[in-house]
């Protein structure tokens, strides 16, 4: 038997005041009137924790916008969870907060745009920076640690350093910079968000820097730019090894991006226990362990870091989910990859951003 | 890192220690993740009050396990401090 989860990724709407060009939502997004009800939410959270996960990650879209949602915080909290509320901070005024703190959140994830009013806006494609600043004003009010993520992408990451200094002013105890990675809606708008090869070298020191100078006050998370890598970034901690994904549908995912692996049979919880689910699916079983993979990962010794890499990267440029992730400088694929740096980096002219929306 | 045994260690602040009787082992949840504790690890985790150092923790858990050094307690915390689970004054 697979090893129990200790996380529980909850994915309460597809709906988001936000539109942000690289949100990591599917294409496809689940409209509301197609998200599970309350008490369906209430069963996943007691099936979750009876399978072994110990931390529920309330996320979206924008979970403010379920009206049950302080009824969800209460019951992840009654089943001994730690509860992590994963927001853009609209809608997240003082009082809001309070209650939903009261009810149990133990800690608020913040996103941020960019670094500047001006910035922030244009890529969230709504006025929502003062309202983040707020927001954070109120987590640190109620004594809550905050962690401020940030996707770096071509149009934000010439501001890191400012990025940096706004979570440090906005009281961030952890600052997550995720290079963007290219699946559903970030892969759609991938010319426009790709960096420079300069702007990511310029970025490094500025970050390692940081990370230095802030060292146990302010804690920072960089994830590479993996198409300009000559390793993956490791997949997790494996497939189906640390963490499970419930869409707003009830859809239950081996990871947040799997529905681009469209050979990929995904069960719901409206048919199946997570715990059957976990155990015994093939979408779960699919790449656990080190079976399913083919050469050259399977004779390499990097494999116990990476995994192989992302098996969705993988089923997205190559078509087979189970090829090396063609990131890897040792895949066969790897020049798929170097022909998009070299198409898509230099553009003669920008593409327009595809905001995201529901269809 | 090193830790002084006259330092105090303190649990973060958003994290949670807990009992966890799906895998029957003692842990604490914090926002990067879920660390799972043995007996001697939980029992200075849970020590890490704010106001005892390390000496004191080693003293006070000395009737409960036979030959606890105040560096074992050290060594323990230290690797808390980096999973960031406690931090140290003093
Ligand atoms: S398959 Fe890819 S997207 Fe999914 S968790 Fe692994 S690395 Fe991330
Ligand atoms: S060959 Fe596979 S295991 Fe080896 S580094 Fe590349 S992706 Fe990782």
């Amino acid at each position: 038997m697979a090893e129990a989860p200790f996380g529980l990724l909850a994915e309460l709407t597809h709906r988001c005041p936000l539109q942000c060009g690289y949100c990591s939502n599917p294409l496809e997004l689940v409209r509301r009137d197609a998200e599970l009800s309350t008490e369906d939410w209430r069963r996943v959270f007691d099936q979750a924790r009876a399978l072994g996960a110990l931390q529920i990650h309330l996320s979206g879209g924008e979970p403010l916008l379920r009206p049950d949602l302080p009824e969800l915080v209460a019951h992840a909290n009654s089943l001994g969870c730690y509860v992590n509320l994963v927001t853009s901070g609209v809608g997240l005024s003082r009082d809001r907060l309070r209650s939903l703190a009261s009810l149990g959140v133990d800690h608020v994830q913040l996103s941020l745009q960019d670094a500047t009013r001006a910035g922030n806006d244009r890529i969230a494609g709504i006025k929502a920076f003062d309202r983040k600043v707020e927001a954070a004003s109120h987590v640190l009010d109620e004594g809550l640690p905050l962690t401020v993520n940030t996707v770096l992408h071509r149009q934000n990451l010439d501001n890191v350093a400012g990025i940096i200094a706004m979570a440090e002013r906005m009281g961030a105890e952890r600052l997550e910079l995720a290079n963007t990675q290219y699946y559903g809606w970030a892969l759609r708008n991938r010319a426009v968000l790709l960096p420079t090869r300069e702007q990511l070298a310029a970025a490094d020191p500025v970050v390692a820097a940081a990370q230095e100078r802030l060292r146990g006050r302010m804690e920072i998370v960089y994830v590479i730019a993996d198409y300009h890598e000559a390793h993956p970034k490791p997949c997790m901690y494996g497939w189906g090894a640390r963490q499970l994904t419930v869409a707003p549908n009830g859809d239950v995912l081996p990871c947040p991006a799997a529905t681009v692996i469209s050979s990929l049979e995904i069960e719901n919880v409206r048919d199946s226990s997570l715990h059957d689910i976990w155990h015994h699916s093939p979408s779960f079983n699919a790449f656990r362990g080190f079976e399913w993979m083919k050469d050259p990962c399977r004779s390499c010794p990097r494999k116990e870091v990476d995994f192989g890499g992302c098996r969705c990267q993988a089923f997205q440029l190559t078509g087979d989910a189970a090829a090396t992730d063609p990131v890897c400088s040792l895949s066969p694929d790897r020049s798929t990859v170097d022909l998009i740096l070299e198409t898509e980096m230099a553009p003669a002219e920008l593409p327009v951003m595809a905001m995201r929306k529901m269809r | 890192m090193t830790v002084a045994l006259d330092a105090v260690p303190r649990i973060r602040r958003g994290v949670k220690c807990t009992y966890d009787q799906i895998r029957e082992a003692h842990v604490v949840l914090f926002p990067e993740g879920v660390l799972v504790l043995n007996e001697t690890a939980a029992s200075v985790v849970a020590l890490c009050d704010g106001v005892r150092s390390i000496g004191d923790i080693a003293v006070a858990l000395a009737d409960e396990y036979a030959g606890v050094e105040p560096g074992d307690v050290a060594e323990l915390v230290a690797r808390m401090v980096e999973r960031r689970v406690v931090d140290v004054h003093g």
